[in-house]
């Protein structure tokens, strides 16, 4: 069983968790060309790496981010998303 | 007993033949490069050397052949996908396979048994409707079967009358079928390099130098080798072989796992599959039980297993056929697939003028093992791409022209 800790409800077995993938930073529609709208709904980080993404615990509806290596599959850490927008 | 074996195996009237010669040494240059030795990169390089007669061929494969996604597959082949586009091409593939070991002198093994995918909702059974008729127009073998219909192709299927997972009808596929996946890859190693290809083992691309919008050479663990022309077939690496050309290619890459029981008499004699347990199953000649589902739920680059996932495949195949509750499972893996947004592959041109692409073939590509090594190789012998492979260029992401088979490949590959 692999466990993730989610910052409200603490380390659960990641069964409980659904991925909606990595973070994107999301284009301004005023500014963005056709061929960088098509990137950002297309292209998802895949890079062999540590990636950022966004998680939800299933039973409480509650979202949050976590940083996980794509190779080795380890999480790193996991944060509530109001530090994404600290971090940025 | 032993000497006369002894003598046979020293006889000079049986001499020992392998099917493919030892990896020779790199030379510096070759006219066309592919990238990956799995069944599509062996496929198109027998296809450059028979049909072309372009034998300046060189197959890199960082391992062995075969091994990366075309010796894991479940081997599905068939057609019946949503899009015209689609099942244009997959049908040529399903024709290839249907003379497949003439062609390669080679016994593939193609049993076209049929494939019965299940229904257990409305929604499901209308949108079988309309991949029915879609089939049917394009000139497939596809239709719809009501519940006598599903009894009848598959005995002992558990019907669950009344319960929640009631199975309402079926998509009867008469095209579908399987092969065996080594011996496709080797049938086609084996032609090719009696043709004069060369195929590298343990020869890894690290790195393309680019010059302008050309790839003048790729740079591998054995030396440097210049090209004329470059392919890339890496399965689950395409997205990081691409990157290493400068090309981000809209893929992710999840792990997809499968299983197989210890042997059983001969009783399922068609391939069947649930959308919604996310389950199929075929029997191998062998009797094994394959069992296979639908991809991890998130993304890794990585080939373990978990239980998880094993636990939900077995569920899925008691639930269809509860006599297998006390079978043992003799063996099970995984392989990194490499998803596109919408479920059908990258094939064609690339922003470098002599690369091309044979990627993006996530859960359902080897099913496509002849037909993309045949039009590849056209592709590259004519420098332009055929129209039956058109609708797959990378540039549809851009001009929002999208072939959505997401619901024809989710459970069924
Ligand atoms: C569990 C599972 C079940 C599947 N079931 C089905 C099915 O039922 N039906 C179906 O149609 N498809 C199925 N698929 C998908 C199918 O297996 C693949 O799409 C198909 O085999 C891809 O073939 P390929 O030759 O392109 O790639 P691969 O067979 O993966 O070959 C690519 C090769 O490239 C090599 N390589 C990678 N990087 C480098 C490098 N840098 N340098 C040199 N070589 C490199 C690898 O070692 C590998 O041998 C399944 C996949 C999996 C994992």
């Amino acid at each position: 069983m692999k466990l993730l800790t989610c910052p409200m409800n603490g380390p659960r077995n990641i069964d409980e968790f659904q991925c909606f993938g990595p973070v994107r930073a999301r284009p301004d529609p005023n500014a963005t060309a056709d061929r960088d709208w098509s990137r950002h709904l297309f292209r998802a980080e895949n890079r062999k790496g540590i990636v950022v993404e966004w998680w939800r615990h299933v039973p409480s509806n509650y979202f949050f981010l976590a940083e996980r290596d794509l190779v080795s599959n380890e999480i790193i850490r996991t944060f509530d998303a109001p530090q994404l927008r600290d971090r940025a | 007993m032993p000497l006369r074996l002894l003598k046979y195996g020293l006889s000079r009237d049986y001499p020992v033949s392998g099917d493919i010669p030892a990896t020779p040494e790199l030379k510096p240059a070759y006219d066309v490069v592919i990238i990956g030795g799995g069944g599509h990169g062996l496929s198109c390089a027998h296809h450059l050397a028979k049909y072309h007669g372009i034998r300046s061929v060189a197959v890199l494969e960082k391992g062995y052949l075969a091994g990366g996604n075309t010796a894991r597959n479940t081997t599905t082949i068939r057609s019946n996908y949503i899009t015209p586009e689609g099942i244009a091409f997959y049908k040529e593939g399903v024709e290839l396979f249907e003379r497949l070991s003439q062609e390669l002198d080679f016994n593939v093994m193609f049993s076209q048994r049929g494939q019965l995918t299940l229904a257990h909702t409305e929604a499901t059974m209308r949108s079988f409707h309309l991949r029915a008729e879609m089939g049917k127009h394009m000139g497939t073998r596809t239709e719809v079967v009501d519940q006598k219909g599903v009894e009848e192709l598959c005995p002992l299927i558990n019907m669950d009358y009344g319960g929640p997972l009631e199975i309402l009808g079926g998509l009867w596929h008469a095209d579908g079928g399987t092969a065996r996946h080594d011996a496709v890859a080797w049938g086609y190693a084996a032609q090719a390099s009696r043709r004069g290809v060369e195929i590298h083992q343990r020869t890894e691309v690290q790195g393309f130098e680019v010059v302008g919008d050309r790839v003048q050479a790729v740079t591998t663990n054995r030396g440097r080798v210049a090209c004329g022309q470059v392919l890339i077939a890496t399965g689950g690496m395409n997205y990081d072989v691409a990157l290493m050309a400068g090309i981000e290619l809209p893929i992710r890459c999840y792990p997809l796992q499968a299983m197989v029981t210890q042997p059983l008499k001969p009783w399922l004699h068609t391939l069947v599959s649930s959308v919604s347990l996310h389950t199929y199953l075929v029997q191998s000649s062998r009797g094994e039980v394959v069992i296979g589902g639908g991809s991890d739920p998130y993304q890794l680059y990585s080939t373990r297993s978990t239980l998880d996932m094993k636990e939900h495949l077995a569920e899925g195949a008691v639930h269809l056929f509860p006599f297998l509750q006390g079978v043992r499972l003799l063996r099970q893996w995984a392989g990194i697939t490499d998803m596109t947004p919408d479920y059908s592959p990258i094939l064609g041109a690339s922003p470098l003028a002599n690369l091309w692409l044979d990627c993006g073939w996530g859960t359902w590509g080897f099913k496509a093992t002849p037909v993309a090594g045949k039009r590849m190789a056209q592709t590259i012998a004519e420098g332009r791409v055929p129209d039956i492979l058109k609708p797959f260029a990378l540039e549809r992401f851009e001009t929002f022209r999208l072939l959505n088979e997401m619901g024809a490949t989710a459970a069924s590959h």
